[in-house]
């Protein structure tokens, strides 16, 4: 058994979301590789070679693999792949944009976003915006899988020095090109990998007032996060968005701050260790999760714990 | 141009499924059925484009049980102009929809198929990758923004940590998040024009595609559950607990 880990980056460096899903590959597929396709990404291909359990680091630095476009880094991947029993991403936007291109190339049934590994072909999945867990088998030759971060405790980031080898990269498929991107830039926590997160929801009322919550970020170091609701009336950027279609986090402390606790929302955040709930309508969903729950009107408790947090 | 509209039938939004005592699934029983959300969003953007004059024809697909006519009714409610639904009783798993889709298009030659990021039931978010990767085009997954021209579409994705614009060569797939649009109300008039819309029926044999299932799940359990905690009657409570008692600040 062996398993190729595709790695998540930005060509400088190498996103934790990869240590999460080697710590997956490690517990279903014995033997770990990472593959860094990417284009002057030889650092993050160092990084990968030093996560604890990484056995070899491939790297295909081209143009063509720079943008992440899932037709190339799929490409890249299908020419590597042979001789691997698990293929695993992690499943961040980039990892669900490519991982079932390769599957499909396979013809295999891909098992997205496992939380658990039971054996090497059987593997714990939520279903239906994780109100149920499914345990699935997969009877294909090889398995392909993302892994739902927050479902394994990260390989630490160095100890390993393991070989890296470069492979020849695939040519471009020309038929997609990278236009331009938008990304915040931000001296917060990333929101998936923060300890705590400040989440805001429809009670907020509106964009300007998304900025109480930034007192309490900076007290606590904490990331923001926000509703469906939330995002959808415009009081937050769309990639804040926690929730079954959005990001899952599972941080330390979760602070949900006018959120009701739609069913959507619940499925993103109910791994936290422990949940706040601030909401003025005690009827809320979300105080059927909450550890500590006040119901309280926000415009003031909000700054109120700001100063008692000193 | 034409447009290829896959629509999936699912357990309705609102509705908190229970898994079976007996592990066997969830138990979906006299629940209310309803269009898959992401895909309501690709039939309304998909009638945009139309509206725009960019496309000519917008055929929907279901696949599933008989009872995904309705689905497809609603499709052709919302504009679609006609429908086409894979019968089968099978359990049918992404890679199979995918071969369904694979073979519909070759038959059916769109310029785009659009179709939701994922369904709200098994939350896989595999079926447009799939068959852009089946098909040999060029995808773009969780769509907020699509200009088609030129023989192109540029579209605005949303990525994590923020927003990724990037230019593929028609014919492609294009996936669906939320922000892409707010899907229309449907009207009466439009549900009863919707009824006299052609509704053709095949099967996956008449495609060539064998749609037995790959995964085969064991069970389905109850996830772990949260009970709710306590109400503290003031700030100054809270940041005491989460200090001494909680330890996490």
């Amino acid at each position: 058994m062996a398993a190729l880990v595709l790695a998540e980056h930005d060509n400088a460096t190498l996103k934790p979301s990869t240590l999460n899903a080697i710590a997956a590959a490690a517990k279903a597929g014995g033997e770990v590789t990472v593959l860094v396709a990417g284009s002057g990404c030889a650092a993050v291909a160092q990084a990968a070679a030093q996560a604890a359990g990484v056995t070899k680091v491939l790297l295909a630095d081209a143009p063509q693999l720079a943008d992440q476009l899932a037709e190339n880094v799929a490409a890249q991947a299908l020419a590597v792949a042979k001789g691997y029993t698990h293929i695993l991403a992690p499943a961040t936007a980039h990892g669900k944009n490519v991982a079932p291109r390769i599957a499909a190339k396979l013809d295999a049934a891909q098992i997205s976003d496992i939380v658990g590994v039971e054996s090497a072909d059987t593997f714990t999945r939520p279903i239906y915006a994780g109100n149920a867990i499914a345990t699935v088998q997969s009877a294909d030759p090889v398995k392909v899988i993302t892994v739902r971060t927050t479902g394994f405790d990260p390989v630490a980031a160095t100890g390993g020095s393991a070989p890296i080898e470069n492979v020849a990269a695939v040519a471009d498929a020309g038929t997609s090109s990278f236009v331009g991107r938008e990304i915040a830039r931000s001296d917060r926590p990333e929101l998936t990998a923060a300890k705590i997160v400040v989440s805001g929801g429809r009670g907020m009322g509106s964009a300007e007032n998304f900025h109480l919550l930034e007192p309490l970020a900076d007290k606590l170091g904490a990331a923001l996060g926000a509703s469906r609701a939330a995002v959808d009336a415009g009081y937050a950027p769309n990639d804040w968005q926690v929730g079954q279609t959005g990001k899952i986090v599972a941080p330390q402390l979760y602070v949900a701050i006018g959120i009701s606790g739609a069913i959507q929302h619940l499925a993103g955040m109910k791994d936290s260790k422990v949940i706040v709930a601030i909401n003025k309508d005690e009827e809320a969903p979300i105080f059927g999760v909450a550890d500590y729950g006040l119901v309280a009107d926000l415009f003031t408790a909000v700054p109120e714990l700001v100063k008692e947090l000193g | 141009m034409k447009i290829l509209v896959p629509v999936k039938r699912v357990v309705d939004y609102n509705v908190k499924v229970r898994v079976k005592s007996d592990q066997s699934g969830v138990d979906i029983a006299n629940v209310k059925m309803s269009m898959n959300p992401f895909d309501e969003i690709a039939v309304e953007e998909a009638v945009r484009l139309k509206e725009k004059g960019v496309a000519t024809e917008i055929v929907a697909v279901s696949c599933g049980v008989q009872a995904c006519q309705e689905t497809l009714r609603t499709a052709m409610a919302i504009g679609a102009d006609r429908g086409i639904l894979v019968q089968t009783d099978v359990e049918l798993q992404p890679l199979a929809v995918a071969k369904l889709l694979a073979a519909l298009a070759a038959r059916e030659q769109p310029g785009l198929v659009i179709l939701g990021k994922q369904a709200i039931d098994d939350d896989a978010n595999q079926t447009g990758q799939m068959l852009a990767a089946l098909l040999d085009r060029p995808q773009a997954t969780f769509a907020s923004k699509l200009e088609v021209a030129d023989g192109k579409a540029k579209v605005t994705r949303e990525v994590d940590g923020g927003l990724e614009t990037i230019a593929i060569s028609l014919p492609a797939v294009v996936t669906t998040d939320l922000r892409l649009n707010e899907p229309r109300y449907v009207t009466l008039p439009n549900i009863m024009k919707a009824k006299k819309k052609q509704l053709d029926v095949v099967k996956p044999e008449d495609l060539g595609v064998d749609v037995t299932p790959r995964l085969k799940t064991l069970k389905v359990s109850e996830p772990p559950g949260r009970k709710a905690g306590v109400k503290v009657p003031d700030v100054a409570t809270l940041v005491a607990k989460l200090k001494n008692e909680a330890k996490v600040i």
